[in-house]
């Protein structure tokens, strides 16, 4: 596990920044953390690495939101699906196995439907300062293990 | 203006009004609805209403796009039977194309395809936001133009002047959450449920909209867009700070202080929009339109500054398949018909016909 702690909402920008110009097509990445701790906040800085120029908003409503940068970004929300089964419904396999690279905000609720290789990323509040929020970032597979390395090393020596 | 069509049928030549089928399916909602001369209202379906409940049996989920599947051919068959009419006589068929999700949508798009073609009638493609506006020609057939228009649902927060039909600006829209689900997210954050809009219009009934200091998210000098993601934010801090520090949240004071925190920047944005564009009409559409106090606050501002006010029933603010019928219906009179390749488009935007 890695930890990165964020000052503000502009540097988890940058952290997700970062982190999407080293996304490939099929990389899933899990956004996990409580209500308005920063979850759409990083998918808009990934977003921005993987070079999308649209407006980044919430997909809670939409469900998905689909973007085009280098590659397609499909940004998903699965809070509102009523059972994990309903993902089915919604031809996850296209998005996760598919040409683009795709966030899951609230993915522990479709657990069994993940792939066994992705990067899960918990964000929570810090004690004792409202703008701060620790990052966690959990590498599934050797890929994600090797992508997280180099973002680390990316984000200390600041590029 | 009335528009007079006349058709021959067996010979016999009939003046009659022009009868479209409405199908909207861009996200939750599966409707289907009849709409005459673009005004009077033959039927309107909409799947969550309860008697579709018990007349087609199950539970229909509320997520799962592609349970739509299960309910269009019945909730069209609805739509039609309730008007007290057959497929024959509709004119026209007209179906949201996007925004919205594509699953979802391409229900919509290909049942309207197939009866476009099997009755060999006119296909309309019509946005969802495009849609939302026309609720209030259902309400006023000939408002004042230009208007300003404020979009506000659980996925939509958006600013449209309306110089008429077919001809859109976008003046501004949420960066973050839209208004409704800013509504709901703080809802879920108190603990009070699902779904929060009307849980918070109760709750603050009681409190005193004082009471909590929230931040009102205006953005740069002169922006039209809005931002509710800080807001929503804020009101968790509040929660954490109060509960930490071993105090009682009053609950109806948060709820009141974070209504009007929501209201306030609704009404000041769209209030704004109208002077700056000199438009004579406010109008309000979208499922936060239900909302009493931004109801009553938009009427109060706008009544103030001489504007005309509409805003539709709350049964037309919702996702509903007769503003679609409404819409399409002014497509209709400007010939403005969509192939039969016509593909569901998840990002549409507004003005910009994607056929």
């Amino acid at each position: 596990m890695f930890v990165a702690d964020v000052k503000s909402a502009g540097e988890t920008i940058k952290l997700g920044e970062a982190l999407g110009k080293m996304l490939q097509p099929g990389s899933v990445i899990c956004l996990l953390g409580d209500l308005g701790v920063g979850k759409t906040c990083l998918a808009r800085g990934i977003a921005r690495g993987v070079g999308v120029n649209q407006r980044v908003t919430s997909p809670t409503f939409t469900l998905i939101n689909e973007y085009m940068g280098r590659m397609p970004l499909y940004h998903m929300d699965v809070y509102r699906l009523a059972k994990p089964e309903e993902l089915e419904e919604l031809g996850y396999e296209e998005y996760f196995y598919g040409d683009g690279a795709t966030l899951v905000e609230w993915a522990d609720l479709i657990q069994q439907y993940l792939p066994g290789q992705r990067l899960d990323i918990y964000i929570e509040r810090a004690a004792g300062d409202e703008q701060k929020r620790i990052v966690k970032l959990v590498p599934r597979g050797a890929s994600y293990e090797r992508l997280v390395e180099e973002l680390m090393r990316r984000v200390r020596s600041g590029h | 203006m009335y528009v007079i069509l006349y058709r021959i049928v067996n010979g016999v030549t009939k003046a009659m009004s022009v009868l479209i089928l409405g199908i909207e399916t861009s996200c939750d909602e599966t409707s289907a609805a009849v709409v005459a001369e673009g005004t009077e209202i033959k039927s309107n379906i909409i799947s969550s209403q309860v008697e579709v409940h018990r007349k087609f049996g199950g539970v229909v989920p509320e997520v799962a796009s592609r349970k739509h599947l299960e309910l269009i051919n019945a909730v069209i068959r609805e739509a039609l039977d309730q008007a007290g009419l057959s497929f024959k006589d509709i004119d026209a068929v007209a179906v949201t194309y996007g925004p919205g999700l594509v699953g979802a949508l391409l229900v919509g798009v290909a049942s309207a395809k197939a009866i476009a073609f099997g009755l060999d009638i006119p296909l309309i493609g019509v946005n969802h936001i495009e849609g939302h506006v026309f609720a209030n020609f259902l309400v006023e057939a000939n408002p004042v133009l230009p208007a300003t228009c404020l979009v506000v649902s659980g996925g939509h927060t958006e600013l449209v002047l309306v110089h008429g039909p077919g001809h859109y600006e976008l003046l501004g829209a949420t960066r973050d959450d839209a208004a409704g689900e800013a509504f709901d997210k703080v809802a879920r954050a108190m603990g009070l449920g699902y779904p929060g809009g009307p849980l918070i219009d109760q709750l603050a009934t009681g409190g005193n909209d004082n009471a909590v200091p929230l931040p009102r998210a205006y953005l740069e000098e002169g922006s039209l867009d809005f931002s509710f993601s800080g807001l929503k934010t804020a009101v968790i801090n509040y929660l954490h700070r109060v509960t930490g520090q071993g105090g009682q949240v009053n609950q109806a004071d948060l709820a009141a202080s974070f209504r009007r925190a929501v209201v306030d920047i609704l009404v000041d944005k769209t209030i704004s929009a109208a002077r700056r564009y000199a438009t004579g009409t406010v109008m309000l559409a979208g499922g936060v339109a239900a909302n009493k106090l931004l109801r009553n606050e938009l009427s109060r501002r706008a009544g103030a500054e001489g504007l005309r006010v509409v805003i539709p029933p709350p049964v037309l603010c919702t996702d509903n398949a007769a503003m679609i019928a409404c819409a399409a219906y002014h497509k209709y009179l400007r010939g403005d018909f969509a192939p039969m390749t016509l593909n569901a488009v998840p990002s549409l935007q507004l003005g910009v016909e994607q056929y």
